[in-house]
């Protein structure tokens, strides 16, 4: 019977599916401990650099708000998304979550935008969409270092201080936990600092260290630090972020390969049966006939 | 009390080592150097050389610029990247020594095109400081270190 030939094909064909998934999950998996344990590392620094930005930016208000170019919101004509996505796939809806999420937000955006796009998937994306990419960043591996993501935020920078862009926001694959990443776009440029709680907290902060060489100057540094950082792990969850997509959506895969190939033996051994049942028949059938 | 360090980079934390009897380093307007009781202090750093000084021990490490945060005899010192001196890649600081020099080079005599010169010369520093620490270290004949 053909059937039984084609059915014992397919199992085998299933079979090698299941292989290869089930490796990919494992990969995801044993990378995906790494990436985490990567955003970890990265936090005791974003964490004491964000408190020593808030109690040097916290002040009294008003004008004296816009003391460095980077804290100084202008006019808006052009903004800038720098879209952080993975360079492959197979990891289940992820991509396309990304980039429907930052396709939404230039579409409706009411200012002409600029894409930085870092990742294959975001850049095929925008280009295919035409909008304008101004560069791109396709050669990070799945452990992206300070390096790598220093040479991005030089980019974003420039064009924000040479004037190019007036605003810019940061879309990347938020990790809230192994089975949920949500994309978020939020804006980076200008900064708005992260706050003390209160004035007389922060004059309290300020007064209880000499600065040097002077208050103005550390935030000068820091600022450009804090981008830096901003980008850096936003980055870094984006890696967290792709692999864990990708092991569960392996393992999804890998569960539904072994449901079909059970399903399909089942009905490889029916047939089977069948098969032998009605061959036995036939020979019964035959002896009774010759019997007579 | 002797002096608690914390030297850490946005990759990672690179050492807590408490115990430390003097600190060295590279303020962006001199070195300074920290002893236990220090006021409150909030400095940005220079590339350059760190040393840990614990009796008559020293370690040095690099540090490529930061900020260093002094308080209760808590140091805490933001770098942009740093490396125990035996942590040192010498042959790896030697090619971007040569590559530095090479970008400067060709920014003075104006034909870089689009060479950044001052960042040139901040790679240039970089890497001679990294080997300026490896090399001494290397001269005062400390053990070589094992494997981690």
């Amino acid at each position: 019977m053909a059937t039984i030939r084609e059915l014992k094909r397919r199992i085998t064909s299933v079979k090698s599916t299941t292989k290869i998934t089930n490796a990919l999950q494992l990969v995801a998996a044993s990378k995906m401990r790494r990436a985490q344990d990567r955003a970890l590392q990265s936090r005791p620094y974003a964490e004491k650099l964000q408190l020593v930005l808030a109690g040097l930016a916290t002040n009294a208000g008003g004008e004296d708000e816009a003391r460095h170019p980077l804290l100084e919101s202008r006019p808006v004509k052009n903004i800038g998304l720098l879209h952080i996505t993975p360079n492959r796939g197979l990891c289940g809806g992820l991509n396309s979550n990304l980039n429907r999420s930052a396709g939404t937000f230039v579409a409706t955006a009411e200012e002409p935008a600029a894409v930085v796009a870092v990742g294959k998937k975001g850049r095929d994306f925008f280009v295919r969409a035409r909008a304008q990419v101004t560069a791109e960043f396709t050669e990070m591996g799945d452990y992206p270092t300070q390096a790598e993501t220093s040479a991005i935020s030089r980019v974003i920078m420039q064009d924000y201080l040479a004037g190019t862009i007036d605003r810019v926001y940061l879309s990347y694959a938020e990790f809230v936990s192994t089975a949920n990443q949500r994309p978020t776009v939020r804006q980076i440029l200008p900064i708005a600092p992260p706050r003390m709680d209160s004035l007389e907290q922060a004059e309290e902060f300020r007064a209880g260290y000499i600065f040097e060489p002077s208050p103005d100057q550390v935030l000068e540094r820091l600022l450009p630090r804090y981008i830096e950082m901003q980008i850096y792990s936003a980055v870094l969850e984006s890696a967290a972020s792709e692999q864990s997509a990708r092991m569960v959506a392996m393992k999804n895969a890998t569960d539904n390969a072994l449901e079909i190939q059970r399903d399909l033996t089942l009905t490889y051994n029916k047939a089977r049966q069948e098969q032998i049942t009605t061959e036995l028949l036939d020979i019964v059938g035959g002896a009774a006939a010759l019997e007579e | 009390m002797p002096l608690t360090v914390e030297i850490v980079t946005a990759e990672r934390v690179v050492r807590t080592e408490s115990g430390v009897d003097m600190l060295i380093v590279p303020g962006t307007e001199g070195q300074l150097g920290i002893l236990p009781r220090h006021a409150p202090l909030m400095t940005t750093l220079a590339p350059g050389e760190l040393v840990f000084r614990r009796g008559n021990d020293e370690e040095s490490f690099v540090i490529t610029g930061g900020f260093m945060e002094v308080r209760n005899d808590r140091v805490t010192i933001l770098a942009d990247a740093a490396e125990a001196a035996e942590e040192i890649d010498i042959a790896r600081a030697e090619e971007a020594r040569a590559r530095a020099e090479g970008r400067v080079r060709a920014a003075r005599e104006g034909h870089g095109g689009d060479i950044d010169l001052a960042r040139a010369l901040a790679a240039l520093q970089r890497s001679s400081i990294r080997l300026k620490v490896a090399g001494r270290k290397r001269r005062l004949g400390y053990p070589s270190p094992g494997p981690r």
